[in-house]
């Protein structure tokens, strides 16, 4: 960098004997082709900063996912004995099972909910107003930090104290007085209840997501430009027409975006189940998301990290392989 | 006349579903100022009696603003790192042509589809070594290098800022450096605030990183890390109101901040998403 600097002022000194205009042109020319070295200065600290925090904690998880380690010492080296084990752990596999079960709930309400939504507020015969209130009413409860929320919604749902269960309780007790063949509600532990708490979770996380959902395809709805729906209006297309021909193709990326990010957030899932079902509840077992598994082993009593992160290798490689499946799924569609 | 009463009914649906989003928020409000009792005797939208003893019962375990101080000597620096340096990497990668700039581009693409979880063993790991653990670095430092964030913006700079512009100020003599910060950071300005709101809200709900480095004491919990652990407490357990309590008091401030924001939080949301 030095010597280039300096071959420039040489340079410089050199264009006193020529005439001044040609001067200046040489002069701007080397500070073009010059300033681009800046682009080194100024990626430094991004660069030094994701390798030491991004890149090298990803490596070192693969490293430690090949040998036993306590979170201290010298890890010992195992080979594939790790992955071998969480393969072969039925523990593992219904985490797994758990996590596709309250995913699977949660992405058909939240994506089914957010599409009619967007099939509500698209519509060329009704035209609905107040988008901008509904969708950040909508959009509230995706605000609020998850902690928080199921916090409250343990609250809620709880059997004896849960305000959920008291008004369906006081209902059906006024119920029964004026009609008697309807029976009088017996308290559910909804979240104390193997068949019932994996639903609450996936509801609850739908609640905080359908919003965000629809905020995405609607805004892809307003990209698309009016004259394509007054030219169909034109030719006497129904509004079904438009939006299976018109809609539905041209917000087909977002949807795809939406689905894919909701997959790698929601295998992922951890805070509303950790908090909302405690150890030693009966429902535990039946709703142990795969990162709960991953961190009881990372970071629990018995730390067995590397364990752990042979689980987060194995869990990405299939997240990987669903969000590819995902993608061409998605485009052979189109092609039709 | 069908088409009224079609109108009708969809109207009714979205306020449905609008009270469906708002009612346990105001149920949540209201069984705050009542006792366990009272709560336990049924459900009303009258509010109750006994905000004082439940927040007096939340305070006794924990000083929740204590909780919100410590989530905003984490939040804002990290989204002033975030904003600053994701701005500057971006308009880098955008405009000077170097070696290895297309690499640092794909990287980044890259881990912004990696699960966190991926990195989360070794972080720790890394951290636990370099004596971070109970300190607020680990939470703050890595706010540099946001790969979202930089892919964003570099679409923004290619988008807004005209090279002439540049090249004008470099004929005038002014310096890279003065360029970037007198040019081109108030013409990003709109795109950075927008990356901001979401990298301040994501900061200030964040769980599990934190709850992973802040092991004690208790006073250095960020707010979310500190309203988990009420959970542990016999007293508020026993006691729902406080519980109530507790939750509103974290999520009320954000109710109000998003009343008078939520046109530039929904902004942000859907610009992070790829566009044309």
């Amino acid at each position: 960098m030095a010597a280039k600097k300096k071959e420039e002022i040489n340079l410089t000194d050199n264009m006193q004997v020529v005439n001044e205009d040609t001067e200046k042109k040489v002069r701007i020319r080397s500070k073009l082709t010059s300033y681009n070295r800046w682009g080194y200065a100024f990626v430094v600290p991004f660069v030094v900063v994701f390798c030491v925090f991004s890149i090298y904690p990803v490596l070192r998880t693969l490293y430690l996912s090949f040998t036993q380690y306590k979170g201290f010492g010298t890890p010992k080296w195992l080979g594939l004995d790790n992955y071998i084990r969480v393969l072969t752990d039925k523990i593992f596999w219904q985490s797994f099972g758990n996590t596709w079960k309250i995913w699977g709930i949660n992405i058909v309400l939240q994506l089914g909910l957010a599409f009619l939504l967007t099939i509500i507020f698209s519509d060329i015969k009704y035209k609905v107003k107040g988008l901008s209130i509904f969708r950040a009413v909508f959009y509230l409860p995706n605000i609020i930090a998850a902690t928080s929320v199921a916090l409250l919604f343990q609250a809620l749902m709880d059997k004896n104290y849960g305000s959920f269960n008291k008004i369906i309780y006081d209902a059906s007790i006024k119920l029964n007085k004026t009609f008697s063949f309807i029976p009088r509600y017996k308290m559910v532990d909804w979240l104390g209840d193997k068949n019932t708490a994996f639903l609450i979770i996936a509801i609850v996380a739908a609640w905080m997501w359908f919003g965000n959902s629809f905020i995405m395809l609607m805004a892809s709805v307003q990209g698309i430009p009016t004259d394509y729906f007054e030219a169909a209006a034109i030719d006497g297309a129904n509004r079904w027409k438009v939006f299976g021909k018109i809609t539905l193709p041209l917000i087909k990326p977002i949807l795809l975006y939406v689905a894919i990010t909701s997959l790698i957030g929601g295998l992922q899932m951890f805070d509303l189940p950790y908090l909302m079902v405690r150890p030693g509840n009966q429902a535990y077992s039946s709703i142990r998301t795969a990162m709960m598994y991953l961190y009881s082993f990372g970071f629990g009593n018995n730390r067995q990290m590397g364990y752990a992160s042979a689980v987060a290798y194995i869990l990405f490689l299939i997240i990987f392989a669903f969000s590819v499946a995902q993608f061409f799924l998605f485009n052979r569609k189109e092609d039709k | 006349m069908g088409k009224k009463v079609g109108r009708f009914f969809l109207y009714l649906f979205l306020i449905f579903l609008a009270v469906i989003c708002v009612i346990p928020f105001a149920m949540m409000i209201v069984n705050a100022t009542r006792s366990g009792a009272q709560i336990m005797s049924g459900f009303t939208l009258i509010p109750g009696t006994s905000a004082k003893e439940n927040w007096d019962l939340v305070f006794d375990y924990f000083n929740l603003f204590i909780g919100m101080r410590n989530s905003l000597i984490v939040a804002i620096p990290a989204t002033i790192l975030t904003a600053y340096f994701s701005a500057i990497t971006a308009y880098a990668l955008a405009i000077y042509k170097f070696h290895g700039r297309n690499i640092i581009f794909y990287v980044i693409v890259i881990f912004m589809m990696i699960p966190g979880q991926l990195s989360l063993i070794g972080f720790y790991n890394l951290c636990f070594k370099l004596g971070m653990i109970n300190t607020y670095w680990p939470l703050i430092i890595p706010a540099i290098a946001s790969p979202g964030t930089v892919f964003f913006l570099r679409q923004y700079v290619l988008s807004i800022l005209s090279p002439s512009l540049l090249e004008a100020a470099r004929i005038d003599g002014a310096s890279e450096v003065r360029i970037f910060h007198r040019i081109v950071l108030p013409i990003m300005a709109p795109g950075i605030a927008t990356m901001s709101i979401g990298a301040f809200i994501g900061n200030w709900n964040s769980y599990l990183v934190p709850l992973l480095i802040l092991t004690s004491p208790p006073e250095k919990f960020t707010l979310p890390v500190m309203i988990a652990s009420l959970n542990s407490s016999q007293d508020i357990a026993a006691n729902q109101g406080a519980k109530y309590m507790a939750v509103a008091i974290s999520i009320v401030p954000i109710i109000i901040a998003f009343c008078f924001f939520s046109r530039y939080i929904i902004s942000s949301i859907t610009a992070g998403s790829v566009k044309e």
